[in-house]
């Protein structure tokens, strides 16, 4: 296993140090030559495939692992996402599950030598009407249950928390209380995807960029590898991490999912001195806001009304989001945008993603992430290597399995994921 | 923003429509276990390239339209033209104006 040099780590004086001179600046990452085999292949480089190719190194042992990627690294969903973390779920599946997640990414910047700038900066989601209040008091009693903070609050409390935002009754959306979960936050996405890719590098795992999976070879009902644009490669074991291409990428091992792939939009404006400390989110106006720490502001949405593999943003999109965030807090209404962009999110019935083994052996998934994927990296990573690793499904994970729709033992998870980011 | 050709209407614009989903085959419900008719539901080809779909024109005639439309530059064309998809193509004895084509108003 090649070993990095002590020079490498990252630290305030190699910092100092290197801004002075601009000398040898470390690689993040290498580049290498495609193998003929590996003990395991991941397909997409983002955040789900770069943490399953760390935890499995690093817990596990197992740094025979290549992570292959059409494009380049985070430069699907984890790249393109809002960057929100949380865990206030609805079912205690769904929030044992992220709550591990959060609890992974406090201690990331440390574990990966990497400054991911996790902000947890407080989470409200507002209640406009009598039926979403209610799914708050659900989701805080649940939450508590699992030793989550969460609480609902009261427009008094939101406007000290706020006080950019109208909370009169004459709002147009009067705002009647809000959710509010203080360790959910922001963080910056691309270092989180750096972060993970250096250090699975660093204990020996191969990241391939530029690499195109075109086909999955399966015999038997066992996977034997993959055929990728720089030749084959075969694996005992392959995961499927895509995000958007989970259905076309499955095909390929004739396993059909209950996906479909919409996109996502998402807008950011001028930069502006910083006002807004927490991460606003609405489901009935279908926005979430947050400030950067580049004084941004970054705006989400719910996903496109129909199924689409386009990335193009549209005009409609934008009109209908300017509309319902002057309807929170009109006090912006002179920001201008700065530019606007899209995701492919792939959507499941029951709004929980689909992990774990399928009826081909050794072909595994971890996909149909819809639009809360990012939020999920850590864990998802650390239990999808564990199933690899151990070849059992973790407990945390068992609830997502992909014979779940069949068997009709759907996990709902609308209520606090359509919107809620 | 693109345009969906009705049969009834003529060209109109998306948003007066709302998609309905792919056209799959329907198992007969009184033969299915609930296992085929889960799947049936929840199961998808979600290709990327030309699929044929349902959508119902919601702000116009009120009725089910079956299209095809290019999934990734979303181009739409009438059902009834050019080559089948290679994907998600539905057997014959589906019409798309049949409701469980679309499975009803949202």
């Amino acid at each position: 296993m090649p070993s990095r040099q002590a020079s490498a780590r990252y630290s305030a004086f190699g910092l100092l140090r290197r801004g002075l001179t601009h000398r040898d600046w470390p690689r993040v990452w290498r580049e290498h030559d495609l193998a003929p085999a590996y003990d395991a292949v991941i397909i997409g480089a983002g955040v789900h495939g770069l943490a399953t190719a760390y935890y499995l190194a690093a817990k596990h042992g197992f740094t025979n692992v290549a992570v292959l990627d059409k494009a380049y690294v985070g430069g699907g969903g984890s790249g393109r996402n809002t960057a929100i973390i949380r865990s206030n779920y609805l079912t205690p599946d769904g929030v044992r599950f992220y709550d591990r997640s959060v609890k992974l990414y406090e201690s990331l910047a440390a574990e990966l030598n990497f400054n991911v700038m996790f902000s947890q900066r407080g989470h409200l989601t507002l209640a406009h009407n009598d039926g979403s209040l209610r799914t708050m008091r659900w989701r805080a009693e649940v939450n508590k249950l699992e030793g989550v903070d969460s609480e609902v609050i009261g427009p008094k409390e939101i406007k000290r928390l706020v006080p950019f935002m109208d909370v009169s009754p004459e709002a147009r959306y009067p705002i009647m209380g809000a959710l509010y979960h203080p360790p959910g936050g922001t963080i910056r996405h691309d270092a989180v995807n750096w972060g993970y890719a250096r250090a699975a590098d660093a204990l020996g795992v191969q990241i391939h960029q530029n690499t195109e999976v075109i086909g999955i070879d399966v015999r038997a009902g066992q996977v034997r590898g993959v055929q990728t644009n720089r030749g084959p490669v075969s694996a005992p074991v392959v995961l499927n991490c895509t995000a958007g291409w989970a259905s076309l990428v499955s095909a390929m091992a004739g396993v059909a999912l209950p996906i479909s792939t919409h996109p996502l939009q998402a807008a950011v404006t001028e930069p502006v001195k910083m006002f807004l400390r927490t991460v606003v989110v609405s489901g009935s106006l279908h926005v979430y806001v947050s400030q950067t720490d580049r004084g941004e502001l970054v705006f989400g949405a719910s996903t496109d009304a129909y199924p689409s593999y386009s990335m193009r943003g549209s005009l409609e999109f934008t009109e209908e989001l300017a509309g319902h965030v002057l309807a929170l807090m009109p006090s912006i209404a002179k920001l201008r945008l700065l530019r606007q962009w899209a995701g492919l999110c792939d959507m499941t019935p029951d709004f929980s993603p689909i992990m774990g083994i399928t009826p081909v052996e050794g072909f595994l998934l971890d996909v149909g992430w819809g639009t809360y994927g990012f939020k999920a990296g850590p864990v998802a990573g650390e239990t999808m290597a564990e199933l690899i690793a151990t070849g059992k499904t973790p407990q945390l994970i068992a609830a997502f399995d992909l014979a779940r729709f069949a068997e009709g033992r759907l996990v709902g998870e609308k209520g606090a994921a359509a919107v809620g980011h | 923003m693109f345009q969906i050709p009705c049969p009834h209407c003529g060209l109109r614009n998306v948003a007066e429509f709302r998609h309905a989903g792919e056209q799959r085959r329907r198992p007969d419900p009184q033969t299915a276990t609930p296992e085929e008719w889960r799947t049936y539901l929840y199961t998808q080809a979600n290709d990327a390239g030309w699929t044929r779909e349902t959508w119902y024109h919601r702000f116009g005639c009120r009725r089910f339209v079956g299209v095809q439309r290019h999934t990734v530059t979303n181009e739409v064309r009438p059902a009834d033209t050019g080559p089948a998809p290679s994907v998600a193509s539905p057997p014959a004895g589906i019409d798309a104006g049949a409701p469980d084509a679309g499975g009803g108003a949202m």
